[in-house]
């Protein structure tokens, strides 16, 4: 699961120009389709930008799988126990995937994972608030699921090979997730009053998130042209909002479920989904680790690393060399 | 037939895996590596399904409730499972330890049960036992890899998460009232010689790992007993809590 693709971070300093010729080759192989693989020649920025990207990809999948993860033990009855656990052990499965995929642009894996405890690198913003109730782990699986597989699907276009290798695989897991999801929202949207209450309230505390789920409006959002003309950035924040209110929005209406937006409504004329403003100084807020469960989440990954660091450290060969994967 | 002998059993062999797959589960998103998180979410979701097939025996063939409430609903004196898998997950070397030592025990018990004159319970124990297979090559893997071939702390922590394991892991094998009666009826060879076959089993395994069984000819080790009489550890029953929490909101309701 994964948004935020609006935090693009500009250069810090003045880059070394890359070879003129090389970089017309590079962008003519991105503009004929051609995927870019490890070991070809890329600018240092498209190097820099894509480790960024996945990075932050591979950080949000393994922090998203602490709020729900924190259900597993509480799923009640076999079906809903047995699903759920198998749902955030694809979310875990989608980090190692992608942090393979970064890794083959020459940064290791617990060099990014310092980055990810230091606070150095960020991660999806949505996994900074709690999820209270069994309702919310129902509308995380659905709803920020199926913003995640938007996402991934526009991003799987992309121009660097290993990184939509892996979104293709991520994003079969994903669609179960959202059938998953959508199941246990059905369920308990159909169910006692008090179920139908638990899922209402969840997607009242869940909306505000989800509606900045991919990002700032394109008016604000800083990302430079050249990502988009190398492929590394897809789509507009804009655009991939709209796709999600258009598919779901209806979905949610059908279930009797209202949206705690009275400006929500899509404008017949424009096609275009019309909403009240979300709140972007929370989401600047939240991002920059002033949110619900920023300090919760990255608490248990540094006690998860720092209990389990032992075991990595007598795997360890200190004759082997790191070596970057190939994908 | 002693239909009490046999729900006993099948009740002591569910338990167990529903306990222990909720366990193994609390490693998702915690494990030392990434790849281990997915180990154990892999093997806790196997014997899930373990638990919830072996209640669907006792519900379909001895007229028990369906699986979910029998999981979800009990109180801990109901339960029959061994105290080894009650346990909270602990250090990494503790439950991998106890993985080892459990999985080992569960190999020979369907070993054991592929002949059992209960025959729904032998179909199932063929299947269970090829997904066991894989639960103890990880195990091995891991037991002999930080036992043998990490560095002096692994080793250590291995050896001593080996001593405090072993009298639960002893626990596993609570004699029966029914063993003489399951034996002599050919479904299930008893606790004493399952025990003695899983010895035969850990034994080179640890030597492979240079870990000392902590179990020596002459001494005597005090077991774990009581699970299996509804006596349990202080972890059980706040863990059944939690574990029914959303359940009990509502336990008509489907969800």
């Amino acid at each position: 699961m994964y948004g935020n693709l609006s935090i693009v971070d500009t250069p810090a300093g003045q880059q070394a120009a890359d070879d003129p010729e090389l970089l017309a080759a590079f962008e003519a192989r991105i503009d004929r389709g051609e995927k870019i693989e490890p070991h070809d020649w890329m600018p240092a920025e498209y190097r820099r930008q894509l480790i960024r990207m996945i990075e932050q990809h591979a950080h949000s999948e393994i922090i998203g799988a602490l709020p729900e993860g924190t259900w597993i033990t509480r799923a009640p009855g076999f079906k809903r126990k047995m699903a759920l656990m198998a749902k955030v052990q694809d979310e875990v499965g989608h980090a190692q995937l992608l942090y393979s995929a970064a890794e083959t642009l020459g940064k290791p894996r617990e060099a990014m994972i310092d980055d990810l405890l230091s606070g150095k690198s960020k991660y999806s913003n949505v996994f900074n608030y709690p999820a209270l109730t069994w309702a919310d782990t129902a509308v995380i699986a659905w709803l920020i699921d199926a913003g995640a597989i938007i996402n991934q699907h526009t991003n799987a276009k992309g121009s660097y090979g290993p990184y939509c290798r892996a979104l293709a695989r991520i994003c079969i897991e994903e669609s179960f997730h959202l059938k998953y999801g959508y199941d246990n929202v059905v369920t308990l949207a159909t169910g006692t009053p008090t179920q139908r209450a638990m899922l209402q309230e969840a997607l009242n505390r869940w909306w505000g998130p989800i509606m900045h789920f991919h990002g700032p409006p394109d008016k604000v959002s800083q990302h430079t042209e050249k990502l988009v003309r190398w492929k590394v950035k897809m789509a507009t924040n804009d655009a991939m909002r709209q796709e999600f209110l258009d598919t779901y929005v209806p979905k949610i209406w059908e279930l009797g479920l209202t949206v705690p937006d009275p400006n929500l409504r899509k404008n017949e004329e424009t096609g275009e989904w019309e909403f009240s403003d979300p709140d972007w100084d929370e989401f600047k807020r939240v991002i920059n680790g002033d949110g619900p469960c920023n300090a919760e989440r990255l608490a248990v990954r540094r006690m998860a690393e720092e209990q389990g660091r032992w075991v990595r450290q007598a795997l360890r060969k200190p004759n082997h060399a790191y070596v970057a994967p190939l994908s | 037939m002693n239909e009490a002998a046999i729900t006993d059993l099948i009740t002591r062999l569910a338990d167990d895996a529903l306990i222990i797959a909720h366990r193994n589960s609390e490693w998702t998103g915690l494990g030392p590596m990434l790849e281990e998180d997915i180990a154990f979410s892999s093997i806790a979701q196997d014997k899930l399904g373990h638990a919830q097939a072996l209640y669907n025996i006792l519900h379909t063939n001895f007229g028990q409730p369906d699986p979910d409430t029998v999981a979800f609903t009990r109180n801990e004196a109901q339960f029959r499972c061994c105290h080894l898998v009650e346990l909270p997950i602990g250090d990494y070397a503790f439950s991998l330890i106890r993985h080892f030592l459990h999985d080992a025990a569960e190999w020979v018990r369907y070993e054991a049960l592929e002949q059992s004159t209960v025959v729904p319970l032998a179909q199932l124990a063929r299947k269970i036992k090829g997904e066991i297979k894989y639960h103890l090559f990880h195990a091995k893997t891991w037991v002999v890899q930080l036992g043998a071939q990490g560095n002096e702390e692994s080793h250590a922590r291995m050896q001593s998460a080996l001593n405090e394991t072993f009298p639960l892991a002893l626990g596993m094998f609570e004699p029966s009232e029914f063993d003489g009666e399951l034996a002599a009826a050919g479904i299930y060879p008893g606790e004493g010689q399952v025990q003695q076959r899983w010895l035969e089993l850990i034994a080179p395994v640890l030597e492979q790992a240079t870990l000392r069984m902590p179990l020596v000819e002459g001494a005597d080790l005090a077991a774990s007993y009581g699970g299996r009489k509804g006596y349990h550890t202080v972890h059980l029953q706040p863990m059944l809590n939690e574990m029914a929490e959303v359940y009990r909101i509502d336990p008509a309701a489907e969800w």
